[in-house]
């Protein structure tokens, strides 16, 4: 059993935030998959004018939709192992404080 | 039922109970907590008051139960609920055994402190024997100084040499080898060794650290000396034999003894400890009885004795409604004391102004209390904390609008809801959690109300939620698209004119003129509220009106400013009604297309100051026929009230006064006897005074206010704009190719989200809450409210068990401030 190195507040903080972050970028990593348009602006495109033809500038707008998707799973990965380092942290906070 | 919607009725009420019957009473009624009595002893000394005995003995017992919980190592587990009031008896059963707790742990104490001291001095022996053998056989020194002395044959002498050994603290040793050096002329040896660990000091627990010293010497007179300065400077002396194998014989006897002493301090304290243990469980119970018992005796102090009938007698405010308890706790009073004689509830009719009491349940507390904090209603004045229930979140959801933030609200009081039990149980001094945690009720209601209009808005976190699909479509062909930046939808060829089920059209986010449009939408509706918000509070002062049975305030106060207000500023919010029905793209009328659509505000303004207005073809001067007239009529009408309010309750008064003059001066000639001559003067002059205040008050109010509610729409502009900086400047950065952005996208979440938490739910969030209050409570409260009551506070156990750490008066004087 590793020892803990957060105190109960900075683990509470940690799981809050990892679950609010798996719930959020799971969220917005399906909505760049099915190519919603709310979140056009956040795409990687290039400067105006950079397009020639209207299907260069789709196939830019998909490509980047894809690679945000990615981008959010990943990141909601990232905070899978948050959560479960933080809750590890905090279940070894209250368990400690219990049994004193 | 109904009850919150004023203040509820209270009686002054005579208690006459005996005085054996009044405790148990005055427990019943504590647990209750309905009844706030009244001092009829305001002029006595504490000292003198007849239960002065009885209190103190109660505050002995609750100091002695306070030594006894601070000697406890850990705090004491909660009290159990207590099923029926101490009796007398058992009160001093509780006293005796109280009495003898505090003294055994002070015998135990006491001995624990011996036992340590004996136990230091035992230590500093040993070292000091330890020490002392090297000094001792410290050949060198001896010869040195025995060649220039003659032999004494004295008690503790060693060869030629008398000594004294001891222990002295290490910070007075330089001083103290100073002093012998100057005593004795140079005539000592002086050697020290200092104990390496620090010894605890028995009483206080400090660390000390002490040098162990030998002083060498020849003489008697040297030695008296040296002995003074040893006293002087608290050094304790020993009494060390010279040779080795006394040392060793004194060695082995000290570290048995040592070994006793070590096992008798660790029993003691092992009792000590089984002692605190048994009282930490009931502690709790015994500190809450004792608490109930010193209050219900303030209380008793409060009475006034009767000699005569031998009875105490009591004054008390009691709602109405619970009378009937009153009157149980008395006869529950008299059944337990056995005694023959009834207690009396009588009630008195007084002229004196009640206290405002409103029964609140967990939910209603907290906007009571926002009410509350304004000011106290006046008694029976209607309440407006049960409006404050709906139109406080909802003016504050107006300014706060976003789906995201209010989900995060919504849940964050849920859990506080779900879990209130267990967070009501945790009592902690943390302000911020308490007042977060007593307005939950608020804050829930405030959430679920921002993702409403979240849901208007179409914000969720800066961006809007395409739901039903966008009602405007694309009308430029593919070959127009790469060459231009900007192109403009024109809303009778790109909208399909049906609008979007609910809330904004989500093709607005990526409108450039989408802040502009906005605007104007949410300052309209802004204004909207604000006309009905402040309509609904000028209509609730007749309600007012009709509890009083004042009637003719309707006519002469309610009428003349409703007016004012509707047909001033209501007729402006029609106008915007007809502007947003009658003006559109599609029209076929020119002259009620787009471009010809007037502005509202100036159409207010030319109609405030009379301007006349130009036809400028195609567009008319006017929205309808006939409405420079209806406006004309309007403004008289609305100018027309201002001295009605004015003038009219000054002359009513007037009126019914000398009517009554004539009445009072009739009847006086009949009876013959001479008619009352009032200076009637100064109260006139008082009132019209009074009277223009408050119309001057009103009528610009009415404006300002008006412009006021404007902060509705400046609000939710801020928020939203803020939402969006968050999201481009900040949640942006972390797009891109997968792989190192992932990461970089991980760390920048939390860094938005912490930005989200801190700056627009929790600082907007309170900046709205507090807009919305000041718009409650001056621009609707000012319209109706008087506030010139004094609370209702209740002789409660509970209140005064919470209110404990701070020194709480219980004995309030229960008459209305002067």
């Amino acid at each position: 059993m590793a020892c803990k190195f957060c105190g109960p507040k900075l683990s509470l903080c940690g799981l809050v935030l990892s679950v609010w972050g798996i719930i959020q970028l799971t969220l917005m990593g399906v909505f760049y998959q099915i190519g919603a348009v709310a979140l056009l602006e956040d795409l990687p495109l290039e400067a105006e004018g950079g397009h020639h033809s209207i299907d260069s500038f789709v196939a830019t707008v998909e490509a980047g939709y894809r690679q945000n998707a990615i981008n959010c799973w990943i990141a909601a990965l990232l905070y899978v192992i948050t959560l479960v380092v933080s809750g590890h942290q905090f279940w070894m906070n209250n368990r400690s404080s219990v049994s004193m | 039922m109904g009850s919150m919607f004023r203040s509820e009725e209270m009686v002054l009420c005579q208690l006459f109970v005996q005085p054996e019957a009044a405790y148990v009473s005055m427990y019943e009624l504590g647990e209750a907590g309905i009844a706030q009595f009244r001092d009829l002893n305001p002029h006595v000394n504490d000292f003198q008051r007849r239960y002065v005995s009885e209190v103190r003995r109660c505050s002995e017992m609750e100091r002695k139960l306070r030594w006894v919980a601070g000697e406890l190592p850990e705090p004491p587990p909660p009290p159990k609920p207590a099923k029926c009031s101490l009796s007398p008896r058992e009160i001093n059963i509780l006293e005796e055994r109280i009495d003898y707790i505090e003294s055994e742990i002070q015998e135990i104490t006491r001995n624990a402190r011996n036992l340590k001291s004996d136990y230091l001095s035992l230590l500093e022996l040993k070292t000091l024997i330890e020490k002392t053998q090297t000094f001792f056989q410290d050949h060198s020194a001896q010869r040195k100084i025995s060649a220039s002395v003659q032999i004494y044959n004295n008690d503790a002498v060693l060869g030629h040499l008398g000594f004294i050994a001891g222990v002295v603290a290490t910070a007075r040793v330089p001083s103290f080898e100073k002093m012998l050096w100057r005593i004795s002329h140079g005539n000592i040896f002086f050697k020290q060794a200092q104990i390496e660990e620090p010894l605890k000091d028995p009483v206080t627990g400090h660390d000390l650290l002490k040098t162990v010293f030998v002083v060498f010497f020849h003489g008697e007179q040297i030695k008296l000396r040296v002995k003074k300065v040893c006293n002087g400077f608290k050094a304790t002396l020993y009494p060390c034999p010279a040779t080795y194998k006394d040392q060793q014989d004194m060695l082995a006897g000290v570290e048995s003894r040592i070994k006793d002493l070590e096992m008798v301090l660790e029993q003691t304290e092992q009792h000590r400890r089984l002692v605190l243990a048994n009282i930490a469980r009931d502690i709790s119970t015994w500190m809450v009885a004792v608490r109930k018992e010193k209050a219900i005796y303030h209380t008793l102090n409060m009475f006034s004795m009767d000699i005569v009938k031998k009875c105490l007698i009591a004054e008390c405010w009691v709602p109405r409604k619970d009378l009937h308890v009153v009157q149980k706790a008395l006869d529950d009073g008299v059944k337990a004391s056995g005694s023959p004689i009834p207690s009396i509830l009588h009630n008195v009719p007084t002229n004196e102004t009640p206290p405002t009491f409103n029964r609140t349940n967990k939910f209603t507390r907290g906007f009571q209390n926002l009410i509350d904090s304004y000011g106290i209603a006046s008694y029976r004045e209607v309440n407006p904390a049960l409006y404050t229930i709906i139109t406080f979140p909802f003016l504050f959801a107006v300014m706060f609008g976003d789906v995201g933030h209010g989900i995060l609200m919504t849940i964050f009081a849920a859990i506080l809801v779900i879990f209130e039990k267990k967070f009501s149980q945790t009592k902690t001094d943390n302000e911020i959690w308490n007042i977060f945690f007593g307005g939950r009720y608020i804050i829930l209601l405030m959430g679920i109300f921002s993702m409403y209009t979240g849901l208007i808005y179409n914000d969720m976190f800066s961006k809007s939620l395409n739901i039903f699909g966008s009602s405007w479509q694309n009308v430029y062909s593919d070959n127009m698209l790469p060459n231009h930046t900007m192109l403009e939808l024109d809303p009778k060829t790109a909208y399909s004119q049906i609008p979007y089920p609910f809330g904004m059209d989500p093709v607005w986010q990526f409108a450039s003129n989408n802040i502009i449009f906005l605007n104007s939408f949410k300052m309209k509706l802004s204004i909207i509220f604000g006309v009905i918000h402040m309509a609904f509070g000028v209509t609730m002062s007749v309600v007012n009106f009709n509890f009083f049975r004042k009637p003719e305030l309707i006519l002469l106060q309610y009428v003349p400013q409703i007016l004012f207000l509707l047909l001033l500023f209501w007729y402006l919010c029609i106008l915007m009604f007809m502007k947003w029905t009658m003006y559109s793209a599609i029209a076929t009328d020119p002259a009620l297309g787009t471009s010809c659509a007037p502005s509202v505000l100036i159409i207010f303004i030319n109609m405030m100051l009379l301007k006349k207005s130009e036809d400028k073809p195609p567009c008319r001067a006017f929205m309808y026929d006939g409405q420079d007239e209806l406006q004309k009529t309007f403004l008289a009408i609305a100018f027309l009230c201002i001295p009605v309010m004015l003038f009219g309750k000054p002359v009513y008064k007037i009126m019914v006064t000398r009517k009554r003059k004539q009445q009072q001066y009739q009847e006086s000639v009949e009876d013959g006897g001479t008619p009352e001559n009032g200076d009637h003067g100064d109260a006139m002059g008082e009132m019209i005074i009074t009277q223009a205040i408050h119309t001057i008050e009103y009528v610009l109010g009415a404006v300002s206010h008006t412009a006021s509610y404007l902060r509705l729409w400046a609000l939710s502009l801020a928020h939203a704009q803020l939402s969006a900086v968050l999201w481009q400047r900040v949640l942006r950065m972390g797009m891109g190719e997968p792989g190192v952005n992932s990461v970089k996208l991980y760390v920048i979440f939390g860094v938005w989200a912490f930005f989200t938490l801190a700056i627009l739910v929790l600082m907007e969030g309170l900046s709205a809450f507090l807009h919305t209050l000041r718009l409650h409570w001056v621009e609707f409260m000012s319209k109706f409210y008087e506030g010139q009551g004094y609370a209702f506070a209740p002789f409660c156990f509970s209140d005064i068990l919470e209110n404990d750490d701070e020194p709480k008066a219980v004995e309030t004087n229960g008459s209305p401030p002067e």
